[in-house]
């Protein structure tokens, strides 16, 4: 009787397993991407993540400008062309003629793409008074972030495929801000068709634009389903489905991406890159990212107001060990404040060597032989331009101690961190920047101008030279002369050193072998317009 | 009975207080403010930092908060999250169902899989079976969900390829959310696959989730089935000459079957703790990974209200354990 008890629960506790059999493949064309999260929602005016844009921005809609697809150059997009005033203060675009918005199945629009179209996105975030504006939740973070609100001073329609910006002060970087994700152009006639219906909330969540593919389904946490918009103005989009399996976890990522249930897996383990390059099923992409991870000083506080003595400390700190270490093959050195994807990046630049001995003499000589006291403040957080902050201090620490200065590793909550070093409690700093719109002025202006000490500038250097350079860039759309004077701007920061430039980060993107034509963003998005699967 | 039911009922009412004072303190004495975090590197001016602060209520003194928060509530109103501006409970309810599919299937795996097992360990104590059940059983219970769903994944979904890696159905099914029970709507839709792609969805979460649970109720089961085999009726049911499947299924395990009742009703809380570690790994679209991300953004509403939503239905399966305590042992009834 026992024997037969036994096998009977065994025979219940063996787990069936059935062979997974994949549903019969469509015929029609279906790339599947693992999304790392889920979108925040469909209306890329309104959040400030990478996830999110991806989901709308990079897919669904255009700008009126836009980066070419993996470069920061700019180019047309919904706009044809486009003039600048003399005086740098008016840009006028000229539309794009026969554009349609995508028809789906809760919107067929009646005309093609025009102005009204402009000025309801813009209106929508800019105007105070527009119905639009306080529509779910009404915050536009990014808008606001890069100073728009204060940057225009009207907005003008001046025909059915002209409008106008007439801005309050020249800023040539206003072109490279209109071909950011908040400049997305929405739908004007849907919006008043839902606003009519009682639902304007709606645009945001059943999003239709001029992109490439349109919304079809979003599940929440689970998928999104887009299709390929068969009237779009560059032409359909070689795949027919574009499907965002959200999957958080990389390892399983990975794990989906050998098993052939996605084609595209973003932000893989540094662990498992390795692995990734080995498999004949996957091509593992790589591209330096559009970013910074520095060292910066506080050169309000002595003895880091001394350029002799942050030199030293820069010529002190054994970077290779660091990239190393730290980004474990996903970092290069850095020797300029901007990364080499930026257009204007000064190669001839020479970097700080790494010389203990002299950096120790150079101390001596600026009146420290036995060195001094500092800190290192430590951030709290992991970033693709410094995934391990505190171990980075840890070593910089270690560093610093061979040629006598001591210094203590300070952490703080990063709301917090980010207060306190924008008041300039802090010594020395870990911190770093992802640009947003591939402009040199993102980083140089943002991070080191004079305008900045107090928010973004933590390192609080004014330096008149570097700072009368990159004002003057910002006066002049001439691209040439803009260039002349970033790299110029470079020169004066690395004969300063501010900063100890660290590094900056790989991005590494595994796609299946069968995937063709995929190209990394530099701007850390993800688009699916041009990229094709082999049969 | 009834008394025994409004007794237990108004044991709840405190605890529901306690909970959402503890979950609304507590959150926000984890460091970080929501609205720099949000802002990150890019800083947020002190004009908009002002106009964000009163728009969240965060410039009201935290006891008016708590007080607003709490007439809220009762009003079934949980707030809206601050990330995707839903509703918290809108939120809650599309994404429930999923976890209360993968946490009836889980507890189901435990029990057709755990009970057996620890019967039989006792039946044939010390012997070969109960040395290697009782082994396992503790591995199994001191597995780290993570690792062991990695390996899962690995062997069965990658190595095998018997399984998907995750997800609830295959994307290239199309089903619109009827009931939110994935087995459920798959059965309704008229896809062809489609049921059968959800069940393989399921069994790798199921075991992983599973498997403390099910590590627990063997172990639970041999002890307590080893206590009654030792008791005098037993011994008078073999006397009687009873055939030993008969003494063993209807007199031992009956018996011992009380505490194990209990035990299961307190999985309920392991299965929610470790549904928030397997829904994130199997890409799984229910409530833990929703609050995971939550705590990651610093979204105090979704947080809150997910965190009051999920302690309300411990207090309720616990309820229910009580009262079928009761009906199985009527003595628990009339005491305290």
């Amino acid at each position: 009787m026992k024997s037969t008890l036994v096998k009977a629960t065994l025979g219940a506790a063996l787990v069936a397993t059935t062979a997974w059999a994949a549903p019969s493949a469509a015929s029609a064309k279906t790339l599947v991407y693992c999304s790392e999260a889920s979108p925040e929602g469909f209306n890329p005016q309104l959040y400030t993540t990478g996830t999110t844009f991806d989901a709308t921005s990079k897919n669904i809609f255009n700008r009126l400008v836009q980066f070419k697809r993996g470069t920061t150059t700019i180019v047309p997009g919904l706009a044809t062309n486009w003039d600048v005033s003399a005086d740098g203060m008016e840009y006028t675009f000229h539309l794009r003629k026969g554009v349609k918005f995508q028809t789906t199945s809760f919107f067929t629009p009646t005309r093609d793409f025009n102005a009204d179209d402009v000025m309801y996105s813009f209106d929508r975030m800019w105007d105070k008074d527009n119905p639009y504006h306080g529509v779910s939740g009404g915050s536009y973070e990014y808008f606001n972030a890069m100073s728009m609100p204060e940057l225009i001073k009207d907005i003008v329609k001046v025909d059915d495929y002209t409008v106008k910006f007439v801005l309050n002060r020249p800023e040539a970087p206003f072109i490279a801000n209109m071909a950011m994700d908040f400049a997305s152009i929405l739908s004007a006639e849907y919006a008043d068709k839902m606003m009519e219906a009682g639902t304007p909330e709606q645009v945001d969540l059943q999003p239709v634009g001029t992109g490439p593919f349109q919304f079809v389904q979003y599940q929440k946490d689970a998928v999104i389903r887009y299709k390929a918009n068969p009237d779009y103005w560059e032409g359909k989009a070689p795949i027919d489905n574009l499907i965002f399996a959200i999957t958080p976890d990389a390892t399983v990522r990975f794990q989906k991406l050998k098993a052939g249930e996605c084609q595209v897996v973003p932000y893989p383990n540094p662990a498992d890159l390795k692995a990734m390059d080995a498999d004949p099923s996957i091509n593992l992409m790589s591209q330096e990212g559009l970013n910074i991870g520095y060292l910066g000083y506080n050169t309000e506080k002595a003895p880091l107001d001394k350029t002799e003595v942050r030199k030293a400390l820069t010529m002190a700190i054994n970077k290779d060990a660091i990239i190393e270490a730290i980004y474990q093959g996903a970092g290069t050195k850095a020797k300029n404040p901007i990364p080499p994807t930026i257009w204007s990046y000064n190669n001839d630049v020479v970097d700080d060597p790494y010389d203990p001995e002299a950096a120790k003499k150079m101390l001596a000589d600026a009146g420290f032989p036995n060195g001094f006291e500092t800190d290192i403040w430590a951030m709290p957080v992991q970033r693709p331009y410094n995934p391990n902050a505190r171990r980075m201090a840890e070593m910089i620490q270690a560093d610093w101690a061979k040629i006598g200065v001591k210094a203590k590793i300070v952490s703080y909550e990063w709301g917090e961190y980010l207060e306190r070093t924008k008041k300039g409690e802090q010594g020395t700093f870990l911190m770093g920047w992802t640009g947003d719109n591939g402009d040199p002025d993102n980083f140089l202006a943002v991070l080191l101008g004079c305008d900045a000490v107090g928010s973004s500038n933590r390192s609080r250097w004014c330096n008149k030279d570097f700072d009368d350079l990159i004002q003057q860039a910002k006066t002049t759309s001439d691209v040439l002369e803009r260039t002349r004077l970033y790299e110029q701007a470079q020169v004066v920061f690395k004969e300063q050193d501010p900063w100890a430039t660290i590094a900056h980060s790989i991005v590494f993107e595994p796609v299946r072998a069968e995937v063709e034509n995929y190209k990394i963003d530099p701007f850390g998005g993800h688009i699916f317009y041009g990229v094709d699967i082999k049969e | 009975m009834l008394g025994f039911f409004f007794r237990r009922l108004g044991d709840i009412i405190p605890t529901f207080f306690g909970v959402t004072l503890l979950v609304f303190f507590l959150i926000r004495l984890i460091p970080g403010d929501p609205i720099l975090m949000m802002a990150g590197e890019r800083g947020v001016d002190a004009a908009r930092y002002a106009q964000l602060k009163a728009q969240y209520g965060f410039d009201q003194p935290l006891i008016m908060q708590y007080f607003h928060y709490l007439l809220g509530v009762f009003q079934g109103d949980l707030g809206k999250s601050f990330v995707t501006k839903k509703p918290v409970l809108e939120e809650f309810l599309t994404l429930f169902p999923a976890t209360v599919e993968l946490g009836v299937v889980a507890i189901l795996f435990a029990l057709v899989v755990g009970l057996p097992l620890g019967v039989i360990a006792a039946v044939r104590r010390g012997g070969i079976f109960d040395y290697t059940t009782m082994t396992v059983s503790l591995a199994g219970y001191s597995m780290p969900i993570f690792w062991w769903a990695t390996m899962l994944i690995m062997f069965f979904s990658v190595f095998l390829g018997w399984t998907p890696v995750s997800g609830r159905l295959s994307v290239l099914y199309f089903i619109e959310p009827t009931t939110g029970f994935m087995l459920i709507d798959t059965l309704l839709s008229d896809q062809k696959g489609a049921f059968l792609d959800a069940v393989e969805h399921l069994i790798l979460p199921a075991i992983a989730l599973g498997t403390i649970p099910m590590a627990v109720i063997a172990r639970m089961t041999r002890s307590s089935m080893l206590e009654v085999l030792r008791e005098e009726y037993i011994r008078v049911a073999r006397a009687k000459g009873l055939s030993p499947a008969k003494v063993v299924i209807v007199h031992a395990l009956r018996n011992a079957l009380i505490p194990v009742v209990t035990v299961i009703g307190l999985q309920v809380s392991v299965l929610v703790a470790g549904a928030i570690l397997t829904e994130t790994i199997f890409s799984w679209p229910g409530i833990g990974k929703w609050i995971v991300e939550a705590v990651s953004r610093r979204d105090y509403p979704t947080i809150q209200g997910g965190i009051l939503l999920i302690a309300m239905m411990i207090m309720m399966v616990n309820l229910m354990v009580d009262l079928t305590y009761s009906v199985i042992n009527p003595r628990i009834r009339h005491t305290r």
